[in-house]
């Protein structure tokens, strides 16, 4: 309340969103008319209120957005079940996505010719695995590792183990986890910086925008997989310097720059020019009337930022260059790492759960992102 | 014209510099030196250390290593791989260079080529069941998770349906005994295919000179055509290499397919909604008036205005195309600069993985320069101004 007193009085509302003229609807007029009844801040929330509802009808007029909004919550619904069900119904020895080992041990019969490869094994692979005293006709048991999904038993695992014994579907789950907070990590730094560079180049121009682009044209330049490659040979990165690291590089570098053309628009309106008459120093500006303007648009790049953060953690843990306990990217790894790169159907648990899923939240938020887009960008609605 | 390319080589060093730069820091900021890397391998003698810690200046102040370092950048030595010793950096990167500036030419070319045809198209048919087909088609590409596509697309095609090999640049058992080197074959393949493209660009230009009009000239750059492509096929027939140039091809193939399938989405999804954007201006209220034909307006028209905004997005595209080239070329095994890259960092070579670094970053400003000057070439704001 204190610093609402103190706000200048020649910007009474501030427009969070831009207003069609005659969308004024009486509500504002009627808590604008008496003045000394109704405190700023009511306004402010009753204005953001309404904002959020318009742009909700908006977002909602277009499927696809609530396709990936389902598609996040249950991502989401799956990291936060994981560690409850460990703490729960899974034995932790057996289900903890980095240091769990079940075996499904079957029984194979010993033959010279094999007809049926589910029960029955040859001699020689038989001596091999087992010890060299089998003869034919012997049963033996062999841990089955990779295994197929099974759903009975002590602990039932829906989506098989992977080379190492370890649940698919724990790991799943704590991927999901790891995603999320890359992603939430790598967005937020990446608004944050990029909506306070794109609005202070606008705002200041000159050598501050010019030195200010120059450097996100330099990390447009920098190749952004080679050179994280590299720093990860150099460095140990984990996730969460991954997740700053990814910020630091599109918060500096593209976003910064369609940010600042948005930031640009604003800084011509009218109440810019009200603010900085009424005596707004730049700071005022900046941080109470083009960062908010800018704000929608920001959040739009959040969404690709995520997509861009989860893709990327995903490729380099793949390559086997992170050190990430365990993500959708590890888990490809370790099945390509075991030889089962090529084990397509047969193997089916192993590469398409974690592919899907890296590809359906990139999906989801590239949804939400492009219904957005039409919310943020008038433009492109269908109308 | 000139001024303006020369203006962008200008900046272009400078931002090249400054990349080195970053590079150097990053070196200058790991714990330990380079030297320290592989202190215990027998095969790297104690003499070599010394060798590049000299040529390095490492006893002397930072900013003389700086210099040093660039130094010895642009005189070409970058160094002894310390992973595959007595081999120079600078060898090992011009040997796998032209590999990789295929993979990555000829997916971006095809992804443009496929991405604004079909945008074009995608965009004239709004509202309609291909569209959407296409379009939910093209969101997957874009969001796929790369590795995994690249993964499956190895094992759908090389494994199941058998049709390419899986992986590799050439296969050994052709190549048993073969007269060639196969950088030999694959040079005298793109040198083929350079010319021949030349050829027919003059083509295009004589045509345009020779006949002012457009079915003519048609007719001229077909038989232009035919005539290139025979030529290319005799040499092909005729040449004892051919056996060898096959093989490569055929193992080209699907690494090309797959960095241009996921790479085409992006530029079909921005062809499209630029389409979107033109077709609601008034020129093509007034063509339409004017009684054109639908190819007309959506060839002429619209789309070559609708390019614009496609060609700025090659730089992003290039980023695109780069990332995914590496990923490209450790799934299929491709002898590029990608995968020494990523070979070099994880085994910790560091001068190979610097060198490879660099060069990627040389490749990602040239092709930068070069949209430039294709953005400059079609907009004639720019190109007059």
């Amino acid at each position: 309340m204190t610093d609402l007193a103190k706000q200048d009085p020649a910007a009474p509302v501030e427009p969070v969103e831009e207003v069609p003229l005659g969308d004024v609807e009486p509500d504002v007029i009627a808590a604008d008319a008496p003045v000394t009844a109704v405190p700023l801040w009511r306004v402010r929330i009753r204005l953001m209120r309404r904002t959020l509802s318009r742009n909700w009808a908006l977002f909602a007029e277009n499927k696809i957005g609530f396709v990936g909004l389902a598609i996040i919550a249950v991502f989401a619904l799956m990291a936060v079940l994981q560690p409850i069900l460990i703490a729960t119904v899974w034995d932790p020895r057996v289900y903890d996505p980095q240091t769990g080992y079940d075996a499904v041990v079957s029984e194979f019969t010993v033959v010279e010719e094999v007809t049926d490869p589910a029960t029955e094994i040859d001699v020689q692979t038989a001596r091999l695995e087992t010890t060299p005293f089998v003869e034919v006709g012997d049963v033996i048991e062999i841990p089955l590792q990779p295994a197929p999904p099974s759903f009975g038993g002590e602990y039932p695992h829906f989506l098989g183990t992977d080379p190492l014994g370890r649940d698919i579907l724990s790991q799943l789950m704590y991927g999901a986890r790891a995603a999320f907070f890359l992603g939430s990590v790598a967005a937020l730094v990446t608004v944050i910086i990029a909506t306070t560079v794109g609005s202070v180049a606008a705002h200041f121009g000159g050598w501050v925008d010019s030195s200010l682009m120059r450097l996100a044209d330099l990390i447009l330049l920098v190749p952004l997989i080679p050179m994280l490659i590299v720093v990860a040979s150099l460095f140990t990165i984990s996730l969460p310097i991954l997740g700053l690291l990814i910020g630091l590089l599109s918060g500096f570098g593209g976003v910064a720059i369609v940010l600042k053309s948005q930031a640009l628009s604003v800084r011509v309106k009218p109440f810019i020019d009200a603010a900085r008459v009424a005596g707004g120093g730049d700071w005022h500006v900046i941080f109470r009337h083009i960062v908010p303007n800018v704000l929608p648009l920001s959040f739009l790049y959040m969404m690709f930022g995520v997509t861009e953060a989860i893709s990327l953690e995903a490729t380099l843990s793949f390559l086997g260059v992170l050190n990430v306990p365990m993500s959708w990217g590890i888990m490809i790894n370790t099945a390509a790492n075991q030889g089962y790169l090529l084990g397509g159907t047969d193997y089916w648990w192993l590469l398409l759960p974690a592919g899907l899923a890296v590809t359906l939240l990139a999906f989801a938020f590239f949804l939400v992102g492009r219904a957005m887009d039409e919310v943020v960008n008038p433009r492109l609605r269908a109308r | 014209m000139l001024k303006f390319i020369g203006r962008r080589l200008i900046q272009m060093a400078l931002l090249f510099v400054a990349f080195l730069t970053i590079i150097f820091f990053l070196l200058q900021a790991q714990p330990g030196d380079v030297t320290n890397q592989f202190i215990g391998n027998p095969s790297i003698p104690p003499e070599v250390r010394a060798q590049l810690a000299e040529r390095l200046g490492l006893d002397k102040s930072t900013w003389e290593q700086y210099l040093a370092y660039l130094g010895n950048f642009f005189q070409g030595d970058l160094g002894v791989s310390f992973t595959r010793y007595p081999q120079q950096v600078s060898d090992l990167l011009w040997a796998a260079l032209p590999r990789t500036i295929v993979l990555f030419l000829s997916a971006t070319i095809l992804a443009y080529l496929l991405g604004f045809s079909l945008g074009k198209v995608v965009a004239w048919r709004r509202g309609r069941r291909t569209e959407t087909a296409i379009t939910v088609g093209g969101v997957f590409l874009y969001t796929v998770f790369y590795p995994w596509f690249a993964i499956m697309m190895l094992w759908l095609f090389g494994f199941i349906l058998g049709w390419f090999p899986i992986g590799r640049f050439i296969t050994t058992d052709v190549w048993n005994g073969a007269p060639y080197q196969a950088n030999q074959v694959f040079s005298v393949m793109i040198v083929s295919v350079l010319i021949a493209s030349i050829l027919y660009g003059l083509v295009v230009w004589i045509a345009g000179r020779v006949n002012p009009d457009p079915a003519r000239q048609k007719v001229i750059r077909r038989i232009g055509f035919l005539v290139i492509l025979a030529g290319f096929a005799i040499f092909w027939f005729t040449t004892p290499m051919a056996t060898y140039a096959r093989d490569i091809a055929h193992h080209t193939v699907l690494p090309v397919l797959t960095l241009a399938a996921v790479t085409f989405a992006g530029t079909m999804l921005l062809t499209r909604s630029s389409m979107l954007e033109t077709l609601r201006e008034d020129y093509i209220l007034t063509a339409r008036a004017k009684g054109l034909s639908e190819s007309a307006i959506r060839d002429r028209h619209a789309a070559r205005n609708a390019l614009l905004p496609v060609t700025t997005s090659l730089v992003l595209a290039l980023a695109f195309v780069i990332g995914g080239g590496i990923i490209t070329e450790y799934v299929f095994s491709w002898p590029g600069v990608g995968s020494l890259l990523l070979e070099a960092s994880l085994r910790e070579d560091i001068p190979l993985a610097i060198g490879a670094l660099s060069i990627i970053g040389v490749l990602a400003l040239f092709g930068h320069l070069i949209a430039d000057i294709v953005y400059m070439l079609l907009d004639p704001r720019i190109r007059v101004a």
